[in-house]
């Protein structure tokens, strides 16, 4: 990257790495290499899985978290520090209940010394960009969700900052009231009249990043790295019945699907769930999720559009994401082209009785995940067949971080106790072997 | 219901677009702080002028028209006490916040001083602060002051540093990214994210405090009697007079002192400090008849239209003078630096404890030692033996208020002035009884332990209670739960979390007052428990100086072990296990 490009970007991560400390010692690369220019004019969507650190991305840029390795580069100069030409809409909309909309709206703009009719002046501006006349006076307890967004919205941009950052800006919000704003959002800045030269969203919603993006950089997981982007020259408003969106979401489906193809040209089908690691994270979700999925499926013939697959279960299609990669994981299905398609063992899986269910989950759950098979051995080995939950943390301490090793035994337990493979026991927080199938009273 | 009509009187005002000129609120708000001035001068001066060398104590009259002014200086007392242990708040649980290595050391030490009997160290500091004064009153006031503040500080301090520790990550981040000033930081996120914790807890506090006054008021320490002027000693006085008729009028003297100060102070400030809840939700607004008076009066207006341009200017100052860093310092804590930290920090108190154990093995030999931890073992069973039977009393009572909505209403302003009342004003009637019936103290004291330890139970009870949901109380009735098990299956896990937290400070409560419970008189009768509390008065009064360190330490060793042993572990057992919703 030379000098005349750095200059003409707003914003430009280099070659960030950030790793935290685990708790069995040792640490987490929780981003890797990641470069990232921010131009003026144009949007970005940081589109991710949960564990593709795009959330620790947003906050190294916007100066909250120093980078362990790497730098961000703000007009030619290095950034210690918060940065002064970002401003920020939070996920849960971080106002101060105990200030009015009009108060929480020039906070930023108080704390740099403007005086008083001045914040005052620009807060009732950017109020009204945002649709809040007249709520000047209410405190956030008074207003709805979007309302509160809203504000959040207003308090950026009085800062007009040189990039408005968004932090999942719209995933706290019901379905209809998250389409409403993006949509507005999106027609401000078509205006010409936005009150930043570029906005940076983060986001786990595909679709949401093609509707409002120039851009769409999609990072991978642990360690969480761009593995690509997709340019979306699609003309604004965008529609989701368009084919060139239709497809531009498919194409973006089959990427996040597939952890290990490489993101360029045209997608290949890669074969997934064909990873033999001994530590592939497991996606959180129970195992009864998994089965209602592929019975699903499976009515439908076997195969069907994963978008399509969401939008008749009234879900967003991430919501979906973690029990279609546990089913990959498992045998149980495969992944292409955005398609799902049930495997043999997978149509077996769905169609027996419910023994025979927990029997095949068990052969699939040992042979793909080798894991499961060392702690069962493990409790074989014990002479009284309990092994404690802290002997699991300890090994899973070392792989993922202290929340994500407590998330992976709970998926773990779940999963085990469905295959019949172990108990736990919540109380002494031991795992011990399962009864005998006759003796078990079935609890789901 | 005089209540309701105010606050109908004064919605009027409320409601209305264009408030009178001057009205009916305004008079009231006006005259009240025209009082408030009035007495708060007159008290302030009297305390100033009166201070004479320690050689002419002041006596105390026995005569009910002084009571008003000894109340008053009592009063103002706490008052003094309460502003100091905001103060303190603010800066240690700040510190302990902000810096990690001062929080290494800081949040330990809250947590023994929570639970080290702060009688015991009356002795030391009353000489200290004599010491500081010499020659004048003010060491005394100081020394008073001095108890009631390590009453309530240390609750206080650790709501404060809890609070700043949980402030939501995104609000913290907002804060950062739009480089609030540490001012703008403070009184716009922190101190408003901490207040309504901070209220409540001091409310409890101050409280709590009343038991100090009266202790600290008259006492006696090396040696001699130290008085003065204030309820406690008035309290003090007519015990030695043997004058039940005083004790009354200080006992009603108390009960309406509480009142007032609840209704004019605390239930305002907790109606004030309630629009500072973090979470957006809407609910009800706390209503209180005074705030809605204050709201209804343009006095206020008017008075805040003057201050307010001082107000502002001063945030502006404070802004200036407390800029956002620029660039955060790269946070890399040196390892080495930490190690020379922690082996120092581990070395100094390595060598307190060390030098105070020397101290006391050389100067009173193991034996004693030995005879202070039986006392400490009796002691213990006493604790003990309080919070069950005080369990098997007070869990049926507080699990019947609470699942009554109108007892509730009744009973919880009652137990609120109960919790509050100095259980020592009580003592003088329960020692008459023991004498009258000759009942050995070694028994008695357990009662005068439990009169001011047992609300805690009480309160926690209630609380339990209420917050079990309807629904679990109508399954239990639907599937025909026969009582014995309703309360094994439903009641008593439901309640059990809230029962450890009123066991814990009840026990903390017990072990405080035994200081004060194992040794009693009546005139010129004292009756004696054996144990370590009445081990401690003895050794303070003489000024016996290697029993006192033996016998605070003992006792604080106690404690921590207990917190540590027994209640740590069944708080941990009720947050995994029994916990609702």
């Amino acid at each position: 990257m030379n000098a005349t490009q750095t200059n003409t970007a707003l914003l430009a991560a280099e070659q960030i790495a950030k790793t935290f400390p685990l708790p069995a010692g040792g640490e987490q690369t929780v981003l890797e290499k990641v470069d990232l220019r921010i131009a003026p004019g144009e949007v970005v969507a940081l589109l991710g899985r949960s564990g593709s650190g795009k959330s620790t991305l947003l906050r190294i840029l916007a100066g909250l978290i120093e980078p362990s390795h790497g730098r961000v580069m703000i007009n030619g100069r290095e950034l210690h520090g918060p940065n002064a030409g970002v401003a920020m809409v939070f996920q849960s909309f971080a106002l101060l209940p105990w200030l009015t909309v009009q108060e929480n709206a020039e906070l930023g703009l108080f704390a740099r010394g403007v005086d008083r009719e001045e914040c005052s002046k620009e807060a009732m501006q950017a109020l009204s960009m945002v649709g809040l006349e007249g709520f000047e006076g209410a405190y956030p307890r008074e207003l709805s969700g979007g309302m509160r967004q809203r504000v959040g919205f207003a308090r950026a941009f009085v800062m007009k900052p040189d990039v408005l950052m968004m932090d999942e800006p719209f995933s706290a919000l019901d379905v209809l009231t998250a389409q409403n704003l993006r949509g507005e959002i999106s027609a401000l800045w078509e205006r010409g009249k936005f009150p930043a030269k570029s906005i940076l969203v983060v986001t786990h919603n595909i679709e949401e990043a093609v509707l409002l993006a120039d851009r769409v950089v999609v990072l991978g997981a642990n360690p969480g790295s761009v593995r690509g982007e997709v340019r979306v020259d699609i003309p604004q408003p965008r529609r989701t019945k368009n084919p060139r969106f239709v497809s531009l979401v498919d194409y973006i489906y089959t990427v996040m699907t597939n952890p290990s193809a490489p993101m360029t040209g045209v997608p290949a089908a890669a074969q997934i769930g064909s990873s033999t690691e001994r530590f592939p994270m497991l996606p959180h979700t129970r195992a009864g999720g998994i089965s209602g999925l592929l019975e699903i499926i499976n009515d439908r013939g076997g195969r069907e559009d994963l978008p399509k697959l969401a939008e008749s279960l009234r879900l967003e299609v991430d919501d979906l994401l973690p029990a279609i990669d546990a089913a990959a994981l498992l045998g149980f299905a495969e992944v292409s082209q955005g398609d799902v398609t049930i495997l043999p063992a997978g149509r077996e899986f769905a169609t027996a009785n419910v023994h025979r269910s927990h029997e095949i989950f068990q052969e699939q759950l040992l042979k793909r995940v080798p894991f499961m098979s060392t702690v069962v051995g493990a409790i074989d080995q014990k002479a009284d067949g309990r092994i404690p939950k802290d002997f699991l943390m300890d090994i899973l301490d070392e792989h993922f971080s202290e929340s994500e090793a407590e998330r992976q035994f709970q998926t773990m337990v779940d999963w085990g106790r469905y295959a019949q493979l172990f108990e736990y026991d919540a109380d002494d927080e031991r795992l011990y072997k399962a009864a005998p199938e006759e003796e078990v009273i079935v609890g789901d | 219901m005089v209540l309701g009509n105010w606050r109908k009187t004064f919605a009027i005002y409320q409601s209305a677009a264009v408030r009178p000129a001057f009205g009916l609120a305004d008079l009231a708000v006006g005259l009240g702080i025209l009082t408030l001035l009035y007495v708060a001068a007159r008290v302030g001066a009297e305390s100033l002028v009166h201070f004479n060398p320690p050689e002419t104590v002041p006596s105390i009259s026995l005569d009910p028209s002084n009571l008003p002014n000894y109340a008053a200086r009592s009063t103002l007392r706490m008052f003094v006490a309460l502003v100091a242990s905001t103060v303190f708040t603010f800066v240690y649980g700040y510190a302990a916040a902000r810096s990690r290595r001062a929080e290494k050391v800081l949040v330990p030490l809250l947590d023994i001083l929570q639970s080290v009997p702060v009688l015991g160290f009356l002795s030391v500091t009353v000489t200290a602060f004599i010491a500081l004064f010499r020659g004048s009153l003010l060491g005394l006031e100081a020394a008073s002051i001095f108890a009631i503040f390590t009453g309530q500080a240390w609750n206080m301090t650790f709501s404060f540093y809890q609070s700043l520790r949980s402030v939501p990550a995104e609000l913290d981040e907002m804060a950062t990214l739009y480089r609030l000033s540490r001012w703008e930081r403070f009184t716009r996120l922190e101190l408003p994210a901490a207040a309504l914790g901070l209220v409540w807890n001091a409310m409890m506090s101050f409280g709590g405090g009343w038991f100090f006054l009266a202790a600290s008021e008259a006492i006696s320490v090396l040696n001699r009697q130290y008085t003065l002027p204030g309820l406690g000693s008035y309290v003090a006085a007519a015990i030695e007079a043997r004058d039940v008729h005083a004790l009354a009028w200080a006992i009603l003297t108390m009960i309406t002192l509480i009142f007032a100060i609840d209704q004019f102070f605390w239930k305002p400030l907790v109606t004030v400090a309630d629009r500072y809840k973090l979470e957006l939700s809407a609910g009800e607004q706390r209503r209180f008849w005074l705030v809605d008076l204050w709201r209804a009066a343009s006095l206020p207006g008017h008075l805040s239209r003057v201050t307010r341009p001082l107000f502002r200017a001063i945030d502006r100052v404070m802004r200036r003078m407390t800029p956002a860093p620029a660039e955060t310092v790269a946070a890399k804590p040196s390892r080495i630096a930490d190690a020379i930290y922690f082996t120092a920090l581990a070395l100094v108190t390595t060598g307190l404890v060390a030098a105070a154990a020397r101290f006391v093995f050389s100067e009173v030999g193991g034996r004693e030692v030995l005879h202070a931890a039986r006392l400490g073992l009796l002691t213990c069973a006493r604790v003990l033996a309080l919070i069950a039977v005080s369990t098997l009393i007070w869990t049926p009572v507080g699990v019947a208020i609470g699942f009554s909505p109108r007892l509730a209403r009744i009973s919880q302003p009652i137990v609120q002035i109960l919790a509050s009342f100095p259980a020592n004003f009580l003592f003088p009637f329960a020692t008459l009884g023991f004498i009258r019936f000759g009942i050995s103290l070694n028994w008695g004291s357990m009662l005068l332990m439990a009169l001011g330890s047992q609300w805690y139970l009480l309160f926690n009870v209630i609380g339990g209670a209420q917050a079990v949901p309807n629904d679990l109380r109508e399954m239990a009735a639907s599937i025909g739960l026969e009582r014995g098990r309703a309360w094994l299956k439903l009641i008593g896990p439901a309640i059990f979390g809230s029962w450890v937290t009123g066991a814990i400070t009840a026990s903390g409560g017990a072990w405080n007052a035994s200081i004060v419970s194992e040794i009693v008189s009546w005139g010129d009768t004292t009756l004696t428990a054996s144990g370590l509390g009445s081990y401690i008065s003895q050794a303070t009064a003489k000024g016996d100086w290697p029993r006192i360190v033996l016998g605070v330490g003992l006792m604080s060793v106690f404690v921590v072990g207990f917190n540590r042993l027994l209640w740590r572990r069944l708080y941990d057992l009720a947050e995994s296990k029994y916990r609702l919703g």
